[in-house]
């Protein structure tokens, strides 16, 4: 490890750091234990979700019911694709393919924009019916109404709200790897960043697939 | 024994839990002190025989054979393990109210607490109570989480809106007994105090008496502090407007008749026939409850059709409906006292 | 003695005739500061940034003591008071505790000892200091305008209708978490990928261990109060209800969700002073640690049982008697890790060479304190006996006596012990010794009225209160002036110190803890030239070399 150090150092190589290798175990390391961070986060609004169906499953049943299952289903496939495209883009990173990871990491974002797009349209339609989280909640038919609706619509507004900023963020990471690769910046042994982005939209992808079967199926 | 709790400035005993607890109480604290004074004087006299000799001094590679850690481990490990086991024991005892427990409904609301009893007479700020009987509180509360606390009961418990709490005591000795609000619930917080009247069993029986003569509710409320009590007559006129605006009457009437749902009249202190076969009596919780969560309590031979009033109705609302429902009772419901505890305490597992 | 020594300056580091300059000297426009990614003019930032909010917390806990000077309405009306001992909690807990030593020490120390130039990622640290300051100027300008009045515990219904400012405040509170997590992740990378030959995990000082578990905590449970306070802050200002029972929420769960964060927090505060100590204890005493692989393995045990727990705050507020007791029970196992760590301090000191200065006094005072402390979170722990003291003032006397006794006393001893390393100079020692004494009998003055006036029945956040407990809340406030007294001396010696004080030696303690073989105050890069190699274990003082078996643990 040492005499690495004493030979010409790579211009990539931080000067805090030993070697090169070291340094992309660090960032390694540093994404999955951000990505831990981000698995504790949507947790909290798990328990939130977890503890209210407990109390009201009737009511989340209904609630479900409400939400629109094609949109959602066309979302979860959209989003399940663009982890594709992103895990095709980390494999081109990889072997230094810079014109094909800008590719792919543009069919992400068009995936991104579309799930973007969908939900709100969601969103406008939940605004149009009254089917909004506490005081806000104001449906036509109030007959037959169960105890507790108000709160199935803040847990699906907070839960979505929450990843569809984790959509706009990841999308902002990938524009930013986009431009990297359309610089030419990926080579065989420097990938890490392309890789962490990778990492980060897989799990804005895996929060949707708890998600969706959550609020959308039962 | 007494000395420890001058030392400690434990206030006084007044209940049996309190006199169960109170031993514990001190076996933990002395141990405390004990235990402190030990590490620091052991420490103290290290500091003093090791001290310093030379600049460079060099010292022994000590480490700690076996033994002494397994010591490091186990002298704490079985000091506390006992003090839970004491702890716990004594914990499911007041978690445990008897089944022959007088019932007493405690309502907090910012910043004052309200007692009802199922036999009839009710109070504000002050809550009397036999001695030598075991006593059940049922506590809710109309707005924010507040604490019921007596200390010389040594006994607490959160009030939550939305939900019931119980707790119970059996008082040793007549007297008088401070009760304070300890979760913090805003401006008066540290006014939201109470007493608590602890009588002879024969003087509670004049007292219940003395209660149900005349118009018990103004009597009772005068002991009172009357700043904290609300216009009654107006919140009951507000209630008669408030069952108008907000829907009930197409339901339910005032005159006696069964419509879509029961009858309004009398509604207060009966006992009801639920779905399930138990009965429940009708009090100032359970009339909360049927507008919050209608599906709860279904009176039988009815349709579970009532809608929820949460958050549609403001606390004051919802105060003043219960008590337009109060007022529509006949004349001695209220003298019948209830059979046993009423209600199950909802809890969070 | 090992390669690092060779950099070492022999003589005092005198400005300019030294190979490297000192991080201190190495620029010194404001913007080279600012804009530094040095991990060591980092911590110096946050050194100054987080004693001004403690002076502030400090302030508003004074008001709180004169407040009760009188049973009835004294300084101030009820609604201040309220907001008071609010923003005492909230300063003295987010802006100040949780973020002290991790942010300080941990900064200026944890790479160095690990021997690394920097942490992993030092951009990322520098966005932290500044997410502290943003943080933290957010939940002040939420103070100034409004000020929020629900304990720092914003137990929701009441915080979610109150009339005052809790938003900003909420908000602040949860930038200051993403700045915390940033750190801890730092350290952990940075211990995990860093390290210099020879520090094996059983090398490393006791003060890096600390540091680690303290930095998983951070990541792991920060998360969840994150999420907990934004969800309050939206319920407070679009009242999505989500904890509001009017709407159907459920109050409890926000305790539940806001005490698993604020359990392990508890811990995020003690375990990096445990550290200190650790370091403290063997240098003064000159041993090596007493069961240092005991102290390391507990400091893990106390992370991982610390986020079992958090129910131990809820024993009265409507948790199931089968909930109450698991946790009851599991709280006692925290006790038993602490009691490792503090026999073995103990234990160090046998056999030692004590040489009792400054530090070494605050070592002292925190021994008394974090067994009594601690054994009287224990006995809250005890179910029954909560149920008397849930919310009374035996509660705050039991976190004071950590939080301020141990805590506060380690971190004390760290700044006095760091101090030449970090400032190249020397306080005086009588002033030192002074300031000691005057902390640690004002503070036993002002605490130990409490832990009375709680048996005594005396509930918290009480603006006014019964006349019995007059006597001894006067006794406290006397106290707490009496503190003030101290800590505003050390403020004065250390300021003095820093202008006009002796130039200290790159050891005056003649110290052997890995981040003493470096020049006082450090080269920029800590180490110049590559990794430096580390052949022996910290603090170790004997001349016959360390036996290669350690006894088992
Ligand atoms: C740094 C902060 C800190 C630390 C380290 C601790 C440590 C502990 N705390 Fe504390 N606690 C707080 C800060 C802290 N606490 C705060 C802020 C609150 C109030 C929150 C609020 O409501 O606002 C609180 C409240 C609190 C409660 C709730 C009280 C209530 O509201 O009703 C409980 C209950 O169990 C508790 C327990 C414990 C325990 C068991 C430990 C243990 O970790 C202690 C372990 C240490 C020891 C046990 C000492 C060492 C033991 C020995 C040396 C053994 C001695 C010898 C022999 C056996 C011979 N704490
Ligand atoms: C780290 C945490 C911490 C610290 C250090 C302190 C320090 C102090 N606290 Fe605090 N306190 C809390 C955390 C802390 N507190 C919390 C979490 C609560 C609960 C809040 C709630 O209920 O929501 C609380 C509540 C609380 C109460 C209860 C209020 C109530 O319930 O009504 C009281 C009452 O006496 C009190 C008093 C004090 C006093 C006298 C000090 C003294 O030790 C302070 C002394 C300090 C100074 C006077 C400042 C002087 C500083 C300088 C001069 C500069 C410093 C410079 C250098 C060191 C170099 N505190
Ligand atoms: C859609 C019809 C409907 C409306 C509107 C309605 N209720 Fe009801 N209510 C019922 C029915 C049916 C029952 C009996 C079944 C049950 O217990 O849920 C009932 C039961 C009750 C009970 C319990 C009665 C008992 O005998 O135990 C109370 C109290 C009550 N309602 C109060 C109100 C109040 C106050 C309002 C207006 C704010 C209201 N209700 C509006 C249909 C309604
Ligand atoms: Cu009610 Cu405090
Ligand atoms: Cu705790």
């Amino acid at each position: 490890m040492q005499s690495e150090t004493a030979a010409h150092p790579p211009s990539r190589l931080a000067g805090h750091f030993a070697s090169l290798p070291v340094q992309d175990n660090a960032a390694r390391l540093g994404m999955w234990l951000f990505l831990s961070t981000e698995v504790l986060l949507f947790a909290g609004l798990f328990v939130c979700y977890a503890s209210y169906r407990f109390l009201y499953p009737e009511t989340w049943a209904a609630g479900s019911r409400l939400l629109s299952l094609p949109l959602g289903t066309i979302n979860t496939v959209v989003l399940i694709g663009s982890s594709f495209t992103v895990a095709l883009a980390v494999d081109f990173a990889k072997q230094g393919k810079n014109r094909l990871v800008f590719f792919m990491l543009l069919l992400t974002l068009a995936a991104a924009a579309t799930f973007l797009v969908i939900k709100g349209f969601e969103y406008s339609h939940k605004f149009h019916a009254g089917e909004l989280p506490g005081v806000h909640f104001h449906m036509k038919e109030t007959e037959g109404l169960l105890p507790g609706m108000p709160l199935f619509f803040s847990v699906y507004f907070a839960a979505t709200g929450l990843h569809a900023l984790h959509v706009i963020i990841g999308a902002g990471v990938l524009t930013w790897m986009a431009l990297k690769a359309w610089r030419n910046h990926f080579s065989v042994g420097n990938y890490v960043a392309m890789e962490n982005a990778g990492l980060y939209w897989h799990l804005v992808d895996l929060v949707w697939i708890f998600l969706y079967p959550l609020l959308y199926l039962i | 024994m007494d000395f420890f709790k001058r030392l400690l400035f434990l206030p006084e005993q007044a209940s049996t839990f309190a006199s169960k607890v109170d031993e514990l109480h001190v076996f933990v604290l002395v141990a405390t002190i004990l235990a402190s004074i030990g590490v620091g004087v052991t420490a103290l006299y290290f500091f003093f025989r090791f001290r310093r000799r030379e600049r460079h001094q060099t010292t022994e590679y000590i480490v700690p054979t076996v033994m002494t850690e397994f010591l490091f481990v186990s002298v704490p490990f079985v000091l506390f393990l006992l003090w839970f086991a004491l702890g716990f024991r004594d914990y499911t005892w007041v978690q445990t109210p008897p089944r022959d427990a007088m019932d007493v409904y405690v309502l907090g609301k910012q910043w004052m607490w309200k007692f009802s009893y199922p036999e009839g007479p009710n109070g504000v700020n002050v809550l009397h109570v036999p001695a030598n009987r075991p006593v059940r509180l049922l506590m809710t509360s109309r707005d924010v989480i507040h604490s019921f606390f007596i200390p010389a009961f040594r006994i607490k418990r959160d009030v939550i809106p939305g939900r019931y709490t119980d707790t119970w005591f059996e008082a040793t000795k007549p007297g008088t007994y401070d009760i304070y609000c300890t979760e913090y619930c805003g401006l008066s917080h540290s006014k939201m105090l109470a007493k608590v009247v602890v009588l002879k069993a024969e003087e509670y029986e004049n007292w219940v008496k003395e209660q149900r003569m005349g118009d018990k509710q103004n009597r009772q409320d005068a002991l009172a502090d009357t700043t904290l009590v609300s216009p009654r007559a107006n919140l009951a006129q507000q209630g008669q407007r408030l069952v108008g605006e907000a829907g009930c009457l197409k339901c339910h009437t005032v005159d006696g008749e069964q419509h879509i749902g029961p009858t309004f009249v009398g509604l207060y202190g009966r006992e009801e026939r639920l779905e399930g076969g138990e009965t429940i009596t009708v009090d100032e919780g359970y009339i909360t409850q049927s507008m919050m969560v209608p599906g709860e309590h279904i009176v039988s031979g009815f349709p579970n059709v009532m809608p929820t009033y949460q958050g549609k109705l403001h606390s004051m609302e919802t105060a003043a409906i219960v008590e337009y429902i109060k007022s529509l009772r006949t004349r001695d419901v209220v003298n019948t006292a209830s059979k046993g505890p009423v209600y199950e305490p909802v809890r969070i597992q | 003695m090992s390669q690092s020594a060779s950099s070492n300056p022999a003589a005092a580091p005198a400005e300019g005739h030294a190979p490297h300059k000192s991080y201190l000297t190495d620029g010194t426009t404001v913007r080279s500061w600012l804009l530094s990614v040095d991990h060591k003019r980092i911590a110096i930032m946050y050194l100054v940034l987080i004693l001004l909010a403690f002076l502030v917390g400090g302030i508003f806990a004074l008001l709180v003591r004169i407040e009760h000077l009188s049973p009835g309405p004294t300084i101030m009306d009820a609604m201040t008071y309220n907001r008071v001992f609010t923003l005492h909690g909230v300063v003295m807990v987010f802006l100040f505790l949780v973020p002290a030593v991790p942010s300080i020490f941990g900064n200026f120390l944890l790479p160095i000892m690990v021997g690394a130039k920097d942490v992993a990622f030092p951009r990322l640290n520098l966005l932290s200091l500044y997410l502290w300051i943003f943080g933290a100027g957010l939940a002040l300008w939420g103070m100034i305008n409004g000020g929020a009045d629900t304990g720092w515990t914003f137990y929701t219904p009441y915080s979610t209708t109150t009339t005052t400012t809790v938003a900003p405040i909420l908000v602040g509170v949860f930038i200051l978490g993403m700045g915390g997590i940033l750190t801890g992740l730092n350290f952990i990378v940075t211990v995990h990928t860093m390290r210099a030959p020879g520090i094996t995990w059983f090398k490393l000082p006791l003060f890096v261990w600390a540091s680690y578990g303290t930095a998983v905590v951070q990541v792991l449970a920060t998360p969840v109060i994150g999420l907990v306070v934004l969800l309050t802050a939206a319920d407070n200002t679009f009242h999505i209800g989500l904890f509001d029972p009017a709407r159907g929420g459920d109050p409890v769960l926000f305790q539940h969700l806001f005490w698993f964060y604020s359990h392990p927090a508890v811990y995020i505060m003690v375990l990096p002073a445990f550290g200190i100590i650790s370091e403290v204890v063997s240098a003064f005493s000159r041993k090596n640690i007493f069961g240092y692989r005991m102290i390391a393995y507990s400091t893990l045990g106390i992370a991982f049982v610390g986020f079992f727990v958090w129910g131990h705050h809820m024993f009265v507020s409507g948790e199931s008697t089968l909930d109450a007791g698991i946790f009851s029970v599991i709280t006692m196992l925290v006790g038993v890790f602490t009691a490792i760590k503090v026999f073995n301090w103990v234990g160090t000191v046998y056999g030692g060479a004590v040489d009792f200065k400054t530090p070494f006094a605050y070592f002292c005072g925190f021994l008394f304190f974090v067994v009594f402390g601690g054994m009287t979170g224990t006995a809250l722990g005890v179910v029954s006996l909560d149920v008397h003291w849930h919310d009374t003032y035996f509660v705050v006397a039991h976190f004071h006596f950590i939080m301020v006794g141990a805590a506060m006393m380690a971190f004390l001893a760290g700044l006095h012990y760091w101090f030449p390393k970090m400032f190249g100079r020397m306080y005086h020692e009588g002033w030192g010794l002074t300031g000691a004494t005057l902390i640690t009998l004002g503070f036993i003055v002002t605490f130990v009225p409490q832990f009375l006036a709680g048996n005594y029945g005396m509930p918290r956040r009480y603006y006014e209160y019964p006349e019995q407990y007059q006597a001894l809340n006067v006794i406290s406030t006397l106290g707490a002036l009496m503190l003030f007294t101290g800590f505003f001396t050390i403020l004065c010696y250390l300021i003095y110190a820093l202008r006009h004080g002796k130039l200290a030696t790159s050891n005056p303690w003649d110290s052997h803890g890995y981040e003493w073989r470096t020049a006082s105050p450090p080269t920029t890069h800590n180490f110049d030239g590559p990794q430096p190699f580390f052949p022996e274990e910290p603090h170790l003082y004997t001349t016959k070399p360390a036996p290669e078996a350690q006894h088992a643990v």
